[in-house]
């Protein structure tokens, strides 16, 4: 068991590296191969008005004239140790972990890539919370009734619920609930938790409810199939032969097994979300780090997109990795492989 | 909770009749003492009158046979069908027989022939399969299909359990060995987790599982198979029940380790006194152990006797097909196995008449009667009954000119 979790954390940092080197090579290595000098990337930091010779300043003090080895070098250092960046009159100091420095507003990515995370964990919690609740109940229920009402009319909603995009959805639900009803808040608001808590549910419900809505239904269809599977083992027969309670039989016995890869999905989507919900936060305009990326895109800020590229990259290794240590918990048979 | 003579030691090497009392008495099986046999003579007739579901079948069955049967368990007339898109089929369809406690019923048949739709039936876990059964399953003074589904859950484990046939497959591989003997006797007893987890560990030496105080904190997977066998039979013994159904204990398993599990079944029962039904294909696990036989083709009884009946003095050209193709260690030299022609029949499509008329070799003795009408089960000597269209003297012929001869293998024409 210890072994076992042992090298899967090694694993994931070989993971973790390999992602690194090849963001790097992404964002150093390809536009050089496609022929951008190093003063062609080091114009990308300075303002439109800059001249030639600022341009190459520029280059040399970032070290863009470095061979690349050395450069990778040095982004590797800096994510652990931080670095210095020369500003030309100031230097300015990125602490580790230190992934880039915008010179759009002149700050280091990583303060800013924190003041965002609260918001994107707290929307991806609060609707995993819903769509795992909404999404394997139905699914249970349905996968009991199979071919009635119920099933039929909430595999239809499902399905619906995978196909309409969140920009849709959110909307509709912002223009019902917030604008013509006033029900909930409008679009934008955003409480942090320990501020208010009630006031935190309230800013993320419609939010929480459209993620959950697209999720729950893909994790409804999981589940119903995965129950309808299970339902049929000789195992489940052997329960009811010993005499146990139908819910009990569906409960303990049918639901474990179903329940194995939906907490592998589960960990995915999870960690998936925490890099950033582009969709979500863009409707609701939340200062989360998906909008945070959208941003740093239309400004074409590369170390921001770096930034969020590598914490998106860490947040799936990492929801592996537990999903990986809960399977071993989940199914004992994991243990012994 | 057993009479006396159930406990004692069944008599398995011994010839002929338990002494003093014939627990099983099929001497006046039905006809004679079911009235509801008596009242249909036709079996052809029988058949068509008994469609649908259990409700409105048991008002048109004349009276008195609604008393409680004074057999332990006696199962009278049951049909399971099984509606589906092709067509209705009929996995049992009139099938009879008691069992006495302490006592062992083998039933034996092809693939298909209803045997575990049987069991199934009377453990009473056909609901939601919308299985249509119809019939009478008295257990111990208790007409089970007439119950609510709760009150057969509660007798299920409790007062019959059952054993599967593949052990692999049979226990929940996330939950520990022990955690499911536990879940099933605590369940129906009123037991501290600290008590049934001694009982679990107790019905796991029982059963010979070596450490058992250790294995209990197992998981299937690292059960051999044997091991596991052994562990569901402990499962299904934890509440002690007093009908316990084998349904092909040993086919998953090594065939070094099937005798194991059979003569640990035989004495789990000589010391629990409990009632056994043990489903096969293998006429040698019955021979092992069963006191009586049921033979079954295409979800009806075609023999019904003592083992002893049946080995030796067999009736039903089905029941020759299986011994002819059932190899024997009794025998020198090497023995030619003999096949029964052809395939089991659909269910849905029987065949009309006797449903073992395409595959018989002696169909054409009877004037082409078996092709036309279903052949009822019919006293061919004293608790033996045969459903089968050829007189009694012939089939004593056949079998004792033709059959017997080839199967007990004269050693010179196998060479």
């Amino acid at each position: 068991m210890i072994a076992y979790i042992i090298r899967r954390i090694l694993v994931a940092i070989l993971l973790m590296f390999i992602i690194i080197a090849v963001t790097f090579s992404i964002f150093f290595l390809v536009p050089r191969l496609a022929g951008a000098s190093s003063d062609d990337l080091a114009s990308r930091y300075v303002g439109r008005t800059a001249g030639a010779e600022q341009i190459h300043a520029t280059a040399e003090r970032l070290g863009f004239d470095a061979p690349l080895p050395v450069q990778y070098g040095r982004f590797v250092k800096q994510l652990f140790f931080g670095t210095d960046y020369n500003l030309g009159p100031t230097t300015e100091h990125c602490p580790a972990p230190c992934f880039g420095y915008s010179f759009v507003n002149q700050a280091p990515v990583w303060p800013d890539l924190l003041d965002r995370l609260p918001v994107t964990i707290s929307l991806a919690a609060g609707a995993a919370v819903l769509w795992l609740l909404g999404g394997v109940s139905i699914g249970i229920i349905s996968a009991l009734r199979r071919g009635t009402v119920f099933d039929r009319a909430s595999m239809g909603v499902a399905l619906a619920g995978v196909s309409m995009p969140i920009f849709f959805t959110g909307l509709l639900l912002l223009t019902i609930f917030s604008y013509k009803l006033g029900l909930t808040a409008p679009g934008g608001s955003y409480t942090p938790i320990q501020v208010n808590p009630a006031r935190w549910a309230y800013d993320l419900i419609l939010p929480w409810v459209a993620l959950a809505f697209l999720y729950a239904a893909g994790y409804a269809r999981l589940t119903r199939a995965g129950m309808l599977e299970t339902m049929n083992e000789d195992y489940i027969r052997t329960a009811r032969a010993k005499g146990l309670p139908e819910r009990r039989v569906v409960l303990k016995h049918g639901l474990r097994s179903t329940l194995t890869p939906i907490v592998t999905i589960f960990g995915l989507d999870l960690g998936l979300l925490l890099g950033g919900a582009i969709l979500t936060e863009s409707t609701f305009s939340l200062p989360g780090i998906g909008k945070y990326a959208v941003d740093a895109v239309t400004n074409n800020d590369l170390p921001k997109v770096l930034g969020v590229t590598l914490v998106a990259a860490f947040f799936v290794i990492f929801a592996s990795l537990v999903v990986d240590i809960l399977y071993a918990v989940i199914d004992p048979q994991v243990r012994l492989g | 909770m057993t009479d006396d003579a159930g406990k004692q030691r069944r008599p398995s090497a011994e010839p002929a009749q338990p002494p003093g009392q014939d627990w099983l008495e099929p001497t006046d099986f039905p006809p004679a003492s079911d009235p509801a046999e008596a009242a249909r003579p036709g079996g052809g007739s029988r058949r068509r009158r008994r469609r649908g579901r259990a409700g409105s079948l048991l008002e048109d069955r004349p009276g008195p046979q609604a008393a409680a049967p004074n057999r332990f368990l006696e199962v009278r007339d049951l049909h399971v069908h099984f509606p589906t898109q092709d067509g209705l089929v009929r996995s049992v369809d009139g099938l009879s027989f008691t069992l006495e406690r302490g006592r062992t019923l083998g039933i034996v048949g092809e693939s298909g022939s209803g045997k575990s739709v049987t069991s199934l039936a009377i453990m009473g876990l056909h609901e939601k399969t919308g299985a249509q059964i119809s019939g009478e399953i008295w257990l111990d003074g208790e007409e089970l299909l007439g119950m609510s589904s709760e009150e057969v859950r509660q007798r299920r484990g409790q007062k019959m359990a059952m054993i599967f046939q593949d052990p692999l497959s049979s226990m929940h591989p996330y939950y520990k060995v022990g955690e499911q003997i536990i879940e099933a006797y605590r369940i129906h007893v009123d037991a501290s987790k600290k008590q049934a987890r001694q009982h679990a560990i107790d019905l796991l030496g029982r059963v010979g599982i070596p450490q058992p105080a250790k294995r209990v904190d197992d998981y299937p997977h690292q059960f051999s198979g044997g091991m596991r066998q052994r562990a569901m039979i402990a499962m299904a013994l934890s509440c002690d029940p007093s009908l316990l159904i084998a349904d092909e204990p040993t086919t998953a398993l090594d065939v070094t380790v099937q005798a194991d599990i059979l003569d640990l079944i035989r004495d789990l029962q000589s010391e629990f006194g409990s009632a056994v039904i043990i489903i096969t294909h293998d006429l040698g696990v019955v021979a092992e152990l069963a006191d009586t036989i049921l033979v079954m083709y295409a979800g009806r009884g075609a023999e019904y006797g003592h083992a002893e009946d049946i080995f030796l003095q067999p009736q039903h050209p089905y029941t020759w097909g299986l011994l002819g193709s059932m190899p024997r260690l009794d025998r020198a030299g090497a023995h030619r196995l003999i096949p029964v022609p052809g395939t089991p029949p659909s269910l849905i499509r029987v065949p009309s008449g006797c449903a073992f008329h395409p595959r018989c070799r002696f169909e054409e003795l009877n004037g082409g009667l078996s092709q036309t009408e279903v052949p009822a089960m019919t006293e061919a000597g004293p608790g033996h009954q045969v459903a089968c269209h050829l007189p009694v003297e012939t089939r004593r012929r056949i079998w004792e000119t033709e059959i017997k001869p080839q199967l007990d293998g004269d050693r010179t024409e196998a060479r």
